[in-house]
């Protein structure tokens, strides 16, 4: 609210945001959902930048982690199942000024919307992605999703998930102009914090993988990991997602990784002994097709008027 | 006029004229193998008589495939050309001369009856020396045939007269034609030449002065061996009023960019994808952008995007990309979200017939939808209707708050035609987006319960924060789990429909107001319709016709113009049976889809005729259908 300039003198803002001007309506996901520590994130990282709500549009598809734009008090864009990936990038195509985030799941990111997951990771259009992966269809009631691992019993698996997983990592990683991938787990408030306020600062489609809790239909898919913090692999660097002690000593396994170290990156996503948590990989200067979606944006009337006028001149007999 | 025309120009002169026979239209057609030219002949020939004023229709001959095998039926490519004194509304019935490139091809146009007995072939004879003895004999007899199907058949020596003055015949002979073509019909010679060297500029003078030659030579050939020289001479000479010459999915592009839409979005489909490569290169220069998504889902949810952040946009698509899009378009009727949605039509169903006309997404546009899903659904008739349209179909989303759909067809797509120019006005631009402040207690679909129309939160308006949802909503667009909501959602989007209509005007009847038949139509078949309904007249049959350009909601007044007539018909290009096919009677009889709106909507028995063979109507094949309904009515 207060900055200290150079001579002492207090400079006060218009307009301050608090947490309440981010929330939207009460979330309705199930008490120990992992989603809710996700949304409590998404609030902070906004305040803690100031984004003008009116200014920003959080986009999803269809599922449980699609309801977040409703727990939002900001625009909002609740679309259709997979299709929150090319829904976000119109809003953006037209709009820079707008801040875009997108809310989405592993049904509907690595399956139902499997094809625009890839491209849009090419378009590295400016917007942060979301995927709440839990492993599991929630909202239509225990089905195996892309990402179930191999043996869960789910209603259309009722003796075992039997391909092996999906692995979001090293497929995201290997798309042409993919600009940031970091992964984090639900269940340390600091580190989801930390990671969506990288991804949020980053110019180009941020996508995080959120590893999920679903207490109601998948509890055993991540206890392990939960009660085991030894399975995840903390990915530490400069330009890495910050850290702090109480994490360090939380997660004895440690990795300095330089997050532009694609070969790296994609020898620590391809290791299923371990999950890492962290930024695996990150190029700031990715080319971003919002530059290209936008030229030409701002013409007066005047101007279009002679643009059409020197295309019909084209024509003219 | 470029230089070169100009040296030229002297030569010009030595090109003699001579007497010819007067009449008022011509039907002529070019066809060849795929890639030879074909194409570009005849829209050059196009080209030059737009510009002498005469009226002018052109139609591609287009196959399926880049590449199909040479010298086969399936690969004839090609354009007929329409030509008249007076202005040409349709492509007309059997041609009256015809340039093969070779004989197999003519067997496509055969197909299509596109031929009469007494239709004029001047065709390449090259294939009757052919070194493979099996195509000297498939030359030889076809030639037979043609005679007996009574053709006229003039074997030309085209590829050796080419020869002369080029090393590769196959990269000029189409240059020699047209000048074949401008002597047959006395062209004006220099808009020819000005036309040719527009047309390579790019390629320089090394290139614009074989083909100048070529030219010539064709024009001497035709003057020094052919009997055939024709006048028809515009009713006016030169142009008018300012014209431009255009397909119409060049049209439609220019109507995106006069709209003030910025942005098009897209995958490719054909017939569509010539408006967006026209866009593709011009959108520039009104600051747009054509974004090609990675399928037609996409591309339609990234419009519906930028149409939720205040930029209406608009995709442009086919049959095919239309089913993609169904879930989409879905959305946009339920979140009331402006969209242009351009559908130029081909056969269906699945893939069905590519490169060719069918007006069979009416229906499906309609109806294609889970629920309830009404939006407005307009056709244009001409290619001047093409540009103007989709301005029309901008405004109507924004003020409607509702997904537009314009239908156009296979048949506009790739027809060309002069029309006026239109003069681009800044009412036709889309207003800049409102960021003001939006007072909070207005909920975001705030439901005039008179006419379903509500005003529009636009992100970055403070205070106007909602959730667009495709679930059922209330009218703070929160999701309704209450038992009211959705029926109120449903009456007030279908309310819109019912005030837009209360704005359409009576349909413009062609002919008299009442009589033994009313035709009606919609979408490209208005010129061939009314060219038939002119005939019929003429012969004393008490026929008329009504075009409707607003199939949803429908205009005004059609059961009050239907009831003066003893019988009212649809003719479409969509499937309908036949009533005297075997099994079908009044409980099994499948109408035509316009026929089918206008039972519903009338409660009248409303007749159709109809046919689904790829090809555009002719008037005469309409003539026929109506006067057996007429013979059957009497």
């Amino acid at each position: 609210m207060f900055g200290l300039k150079a001579d002492w003198s207090l400079d006060v803002q218009d307009r301050y945001f608090t947490i309440e001007d981010y929330e939207g309506a009460k979330p309705r996901w199930c008490t120990g959902c992992g989603d809710h520590g996700v949304l409590t994130a998404v609030h902070k990282v906004c305040r803690e930048a100031q984004l003008p709500p009116e200014k920003i549009v959080a986009v999803s598809g269809i599922g449980c982690s699609s309801r977040l734009p409703h727990y939002m008090g900001t625009y909002g864009f609740h679309g259709l199942h997979g299709r929150a990936l090319p829904f976000a990038s119109g809003v953006k195509a037209r709009r820079p000024d707008l801040d875009v985030w997108v809310a989405t799941g592993d049904g509907d990111c690595f399956s139902i919307g499997g094809c625009h997951w890839v491209h849009a990771l090419r378009y590295n259009i400016d917007m942060t992605v979301l995927v709440f992966d839990n492993a599991v269809y929630g909202l239509t009631k225990k089905q195996s999703s892309p990402t179930s691992p191999v043996g869960l019993k789910t209603n259309t698996h009722p003796t075992g998930a039997f391909l092996p997983p999906l692995n979001p990592l090293t497929v995201t990683l290997g798309v042409s102009n993919v600009s940031f991938v970091a992964q984090v787990v639900d269940w340390n408030p600091l580190l989801v914090y930390e990671t969506i306020k990288k991804a949020h600062a980053h110019r180009g489609t941020s996508f995080v993988r959120i590893i999920q809790r679903c207490p109601v239909f998948v509890e055993e898919v991540h206890k392990d990991l939960q009660n085991d913090p030894s399975q995840i692999l903390l990915l530490k660097h400069e330009n890495g997602i910050p850290t702090n002690e109480a994490v360090e000593r939380i997660y004895p396994n440690q990795r300095e990784h330089d997050p532009s170290d694609w070969n790296a990156a994609m020898e620590i996503a391809r290791n299923e002994l371990q999950v890492p948590c962290g930024l695996l990989y990150h190029n700031p200067d990715a080319p971003v097709y919002d530059d290209w979606s936008s030229v030409g944006m701002g013409m007066s009337d005047e101007e279009k008027i002679a643009g059409i006028n020197k295309a019909l001149d084209s024509f003219s007999i | 006029m470029t230089k070169q025309a100009a040296a030229q120009k002297s030569n010009v002169s030595e090109i003699s004229a001579g007497k010819a026979k007067r009449i008022d239209e011509h039907i002529i057609e070019i066809v060849s193998d795929s890639g030879e030219g074909a194409q570009k002949c005849g829209q050059t020939f196009g080209s030059v008589s737009g510009k002498m004023g005469n009226g002018v229709w052109t139609v591609e001959i287009i196959p399926a495939e880049i590449q199909p095998p040479a010298r086969s039926k399936e690969g004839a490519s090609g354009v007929r050309i329409r030509l008249g004194s007076k202005y040409v509304t349709n492509m007309g019935d059997q041609a009256d001369l015809v340039v093969a490139f070779n004989e197999q091809v003519l067997y496509n146009r055969i197909d299509n009856r596109a031929f009469r007995e007494g239709t004029v072939v001047l065709l390449e004879n090259k294939w009757a020396e052919d070194p493979q003895p099996a195509i000297r004999e498939q030359y030889a007899e076809a030639v037979a045939d043609f005679k007996k199907r009574g053709l006229i058949i003039h074997e030309l020596p085209l590829e050796k007269e080419c020869l002369k003055i080029v090393s590769n015949a196959r990269r000029g002979k189409n240059m020699f034609v047209l000048g074949m073509l401008c002597r047959i019909y006395s062209r004006d010679v220099q808009r020819a030449l000005d036309e040719i060297a527009k047309t390579f500029a790019r390629k320089g003078e090394k290139v614009i002065k074989p083909n100048h030659d070529l030219f010539k030579a064709g024009y001497q050939y035709a003057a020094d061996n052919l009997e055939y020289h024709y006048e028809i001479p515009p009713e006016k000479e030169g142009v008018q009023k300012p014209t431009v010459v255009t397909n119409g999915n060049t049209a439609i592009g220019l109507g995106v960019m006069a709209s003030g839409m910025e942005l098009v979005a897209m995958y490719p489909i054909t017939p569509a994808t010539s408006a967006s490569h026209y866009l593709a290169d011009a959108f520039h220069l009104t600051g747009g952008f054509v974004h090609q998504a990675e399928d037609e889902i996409a591309a339609v949810a990234y419009a519906v995007g930028a149409s939720y952040a205040g930029k209406t946009a608009c995709t442009i698509t086919s049959g095919p990309g239309m089913a993609l899009k169904t879930e989409v378009l879905g959305l946009a009727v339920m979140c009331e979200v402006p969209l242009v949605v351009v559908d130029v039509q081909r056969g269906g169903p699945s893939t069905g017939l590519p490169t060719k006309i069918e007006q069979g997404d009416l229906l499906s546009s309609l109806y294609g939808m889970p629920g309830d899903a009404p939006k407005v659904i307009m056709a244009p008739a001409t290619i001047s209707e093409c540009f103007h349209f989709i301005i029309t179909a901008r405004k109507l989303a924004e003020a409607f708050r509702t997904p537009v759909f314009v239908l156009t067809d296979a048949n506009l797509a790739t027809g060309v035609q002069p029309y006026d120019r239109p003069d681009p006005q800044a009412e036709w631009l889309s207003a800049p987006i409102d960021q003001s402040e939006w007072d909070k207690n207005v909920p975001a679909y705030d439901w005039d319960e008179e006419t379903g129309l509500s005003p529009r939160p636009i992100p970055g308006q403070p205070g106007g924060e909602y959730v667009l949802t495709g679930l059922a909503h209330t009218r703070r667009s929160c999701v309704a789990y209450d038992s009211m909501s959705n029926q109120t959602g449903c009456n007030m989007r279908s309310r819109k429909m019912a005030a837009l209509a209360a704005t359409l005007q009576k349909p413009e009847i062609y002919g008299d107001k009442e009589g033994d038949i009313l035709v009606v139509s919609w979408g490209s078949t208005m010129g061939a319709v009314q060219e038939a309904v002119d005939r019929l007249r003429k012969e004393g049959r008490k026929v008329s016709n009504v075009h409707l350009r607003f199939l949803a909601p429908l205009e005004k007044d059609l059961k009050e113009i239907f009831s003066k007539f003893k019988k009212v018909m649809t003719v479409e290009l969509n499937y309908s049976d036949d009533p005297e096919a075997p099994l079908i009677n009044d409980a099994t009889r499948r109408y035509a889809q316009l026929a089918n709106i206008l039972r519903n909507q009338t409660l009248m028995d409303i007749d159709c005729w109809s046919i689904v063979q790829g090809a555009p109507l002719q008037p005469g094949v309409i003539h026929d259908a109506v006067l057996g309904r007429l013979e059957k009515l009497n």
